[in-house]
């Protein structure tokens, strides 16, 4: 980019009484030198700016994947039933208190087959309530139902309860979870 | 020793200067008609930045005891409530003051509008009114996380639900608002910087630039209908005007001091009266027998959610709030000029009283809530003693089924229950036997369907119960199509 000729303002003209000479190679070399002082404000702004906007995007330079958690002896889980698990979440934080623990629904339907289900509800994310008696979850926000299956019974939810992914190895209970499922990102197993 | 403090000040003054700078300032001159009983309708501005102000001293105040970590952030709530000097009242001010600020910027809003101060020359002061809306917005919602209680924590996760709707990025977008994976400690952290530093710090630039205007620009002068705005001679008429207005200071912010007065007296009354809100249920995950609720002023945009079709629903909650944004800050570009006073400008007046009505109508519903099931209806609400007082066993079986299938939660008998779906107080006379098992089975409207987890012979026994709910004497529902099934 060319800088304007200094000559053409007062202050230039200043500069050059002041210096009691004015020669086309000195105003190119002021003109050098000036370019030469943006271009250094420019590198030590954008060797400012790395840290910052790193530090700012750090939450999405470093994610971090849902791991397995151990929930126990499968006999724990009577057949047929659904039951609500209280857990740490395993991608806490050091400072995170009672918001690092986590609760999900497990419904083992028979032998080794479990759907685990999650708390919140696809459309706003409010906690979803368990009823054993109609067998249905209800959301207290906007009133969307899910069977007890997890598939959406009525209400404003878009899809069903977000579910994840499990595996019974040696009689125990693995399920992979951690993140807060979203629409576009939800539970680790892709059906409900 | 008055001759002293004059020297005093005179040393001062020499190397301040404020007789030339602030003085002068102070003293603008306002239009003449402010003296009218109109302009106590110029007072709401100078009260919101009063309040601002407030919030400022009384959010210092709360930081040196509030500890802005997810584990501990309710705990020093608590603290401040119950051990620290002072600390439930200074809770209950930040909390009312900041809702008097929501009400007076917007009143503000109303105001201008009405009165057509946004025309020509002052439309940027409007813009930069319109950003102030949003950062006061801003304030609320960050300041609702930092309670830290179960309604901010579920807060957040509407919030990041939201978020996660936007295309493409959303996944993106909820793990920075997060500040992780989950709602936690790098949430409230960053919640609070926004609170504490981002947010006022913009908020103070805007307010900042704003004011410049308001004083370069003038305070406008009330509207007249025979003035109209006429970008030609505006400011000329204006400056006329000004030659024989009175100063700011003390003349016209007499009005602004009485207001500002009153409103500092009624948050502080209301403060020792209501004290702090929450923080409520702990935010622990693991209970999830809560409602969350936004505050009242989030209220009217949480049962547009619920009310809206889903199929539109990503667009609401996308799409429309730019579009709101586009109008507000359009306005004063499109409707610059012409006539001022709300007399001549009836749809002005239908926009904000309709905008007030449609406010004040979805707040009521977020209130209600009926189209949330009411959670312990099933256990907490027993049917009516007259309805099963001369049941045979069958109907007496069909209220137990009612209860037990937590259909409560959702419908109301004699008013007591759900209001997700219809009151079955006399439901025999809208729907027929057979419309009822169908209804039971198959479910149907916003009504799940009960064909899996009722038994035939407890359809039955329901349905037996339901066709005695209907008033003394009245028919039961019948159809004009005779069937081969036995009535």
């Amino acid at each position: 980019m060319e800088h304007p000729v200094s000559g053409e303002n007062p202050q230039g003209e200043g500069d050059r009484l002041h210096n009691g000479h004015s020669s086309p190679r000195s105003a190119d070399r002021r003109s050098l030198l000036q370019w030469c002082a943006w271009l250094i404000l420019a590198l030590g702004s954008a060797a400012a700016s790395v840290p910052i906007l790193g530090f700012l995007m750090g939450p999405l330079l470093q994610t971090r994947r849902d791991r397995w958690v151990d929930f126990g002896r499968v006999d724990k889980f009577p057949e047929n039933a659904t039951r609500l698990v209280d857990l740490l979440n395993p991608l806490r934080g050091p400072t995170d208190g009672m918001t690092g623990k986590m609760a999900v629904y497990v419904r083992r339907i028979e032998g080794e087959t479990f759907q685990i289900l999650s708390s919140h509800c696809t459309h706003l994310g409010c906690p979803v309530s368990w009823f054993q008696e109609s067998g249905l979850f209800m959301c207290p926000c906007h009133g969307g139902v899910y069977s007890e299956d997890g598939e959406r019974a009525s209400g404003p939810p878009p899809r069903g309860l977000y579910a994840f992914e499990y595996r019974v190895r040696k009689g125990r209970l693995n399920v992979r979870l951690g993140h807060l499922p979203t629409l576009q990102n939800p539970g680790s197993s892709a059906h409900v | 020793m008055k001759h002293a403090l004059q020297r005093i000040w005179q040393w001062f003054e020499h190397r301040l200067e404020i007789g030339k700078t602030v003085w002068p300032l102070m003293r603008h001159p306002v239009p003449r008609e402010l003296r009218q009983r109109m302009g106590w309708l110029y007072v709401f501005g100078s009260t919101a930045m009063t309040l601002f102000a407030l919030q400022i001293v009384t959010g210092i105040c709360l930081g040196m005891v509030y500890v802005p970590s997810a584990g501990e952030a309710y705990q020093s709530l608590q603290h401040l409530n119950y051990e620290v000097e002072f600390g439930w009242l200074l809770r209950a001010v930040h909390n009312w003051s900041a809702n008097g600020m929501v009400v007076l910027v917007v009143i503000h809003m109303a105001q201008v509008f009405l009165m057509g101060a946004y025309k020509y020359p002052r439309e940027l002061t409007w813009m930069l009114g319109v950003v102030l809306l949003l950062l006061t917005l801003g304030m609320a919602f960050t300041g609702q996380v930092l309670r830290w209680d179960a309604n901010s924590y579920w807060g957040v996760g509407v919030g990041a639900a939201m978020a996660g709707r936007v295309p493409v990025i959303g996944p993106d977008l909820v793990q920075l608002m997060l500040g992780g994976e989950v709602p936690g400690g790098g949430t409230l952290s960053r919640f609070f910087a926004l609170h504490v530093f981002v947010i006022p710090g913009l908020l103070f630039a805007t307010l900042g630039i704003h004011l410049y205007l308001v004083v370069r620009k003038g305070i406008s002068e009330p509207p007249d209908v025979d003035q109209p705005v006429d970008p030609e001679t505006y400011v000329e008429t204006y400056e006329r005007k000004l030659a024989s207005g009175d100063p700011f200071f003390p003349e016209a912010f007499r009005r602004d001091a009485v207001f500002i007065g009153l409103t500092l007296l009624v948050i502080i009354g209301l403060s020792v009266i209501l004290g702090p809100t929450g923080p409520g249920v702990p935010p622990d995950p693991t209970l999830i027998d809560v409602e969350p609720l936004p505050d009242w002023y989030f209220l009217p945009l949480f049962a547009v959610l619920a009310l809206s079709p889903p199929a539109l629903e990503t667009v609401i909650i996308l799409v429309a709030p730019v579009i709101v944004l586009l109008i507000l800050f359009l306005l004063p570009i499109v409707d610059s000029k012409g006539q001022r006073s709300a007399r001549r400008r009836p749809l002005a007046v239908l926009i904000v009283v309709s905008l007030f009505v449609a406010y004040g109508v979805l707040w009521h519903l977020g209130v209600e809530e009926p189209w949330s099931p009411h959670m312990t209806a099933w256990s907490g609400e027993p049917v009516p003693a007259r309805m099963i007082a001369d049941l045979p066993p069958r109907g007496l079986q069909g209220a137990a089924v009612l209860q037990a299938k937590t259909c409560r939660n959702c419908h109301a008998l004699d008013g007591k229950g759900g209001q997700r779906g219809p009151d079955l107080t006399h439901v025999a006379t809208r729907l027929t036997h057979d419309e009822l098992v169908r209804q039971v089975i198959q479910g149907g409207g916003n009504m799940p369907a009960y064909g899996k987890e009722l038994s035939r012979a407890e359809v039955e026994v329901l349905v037996a119960f339901l066709e005695t709910l209907k008033p003394a004497g009245n028919a039961a529902a019948r159809t004009s199509v005779v069937t081969d099934q036995p009535q």
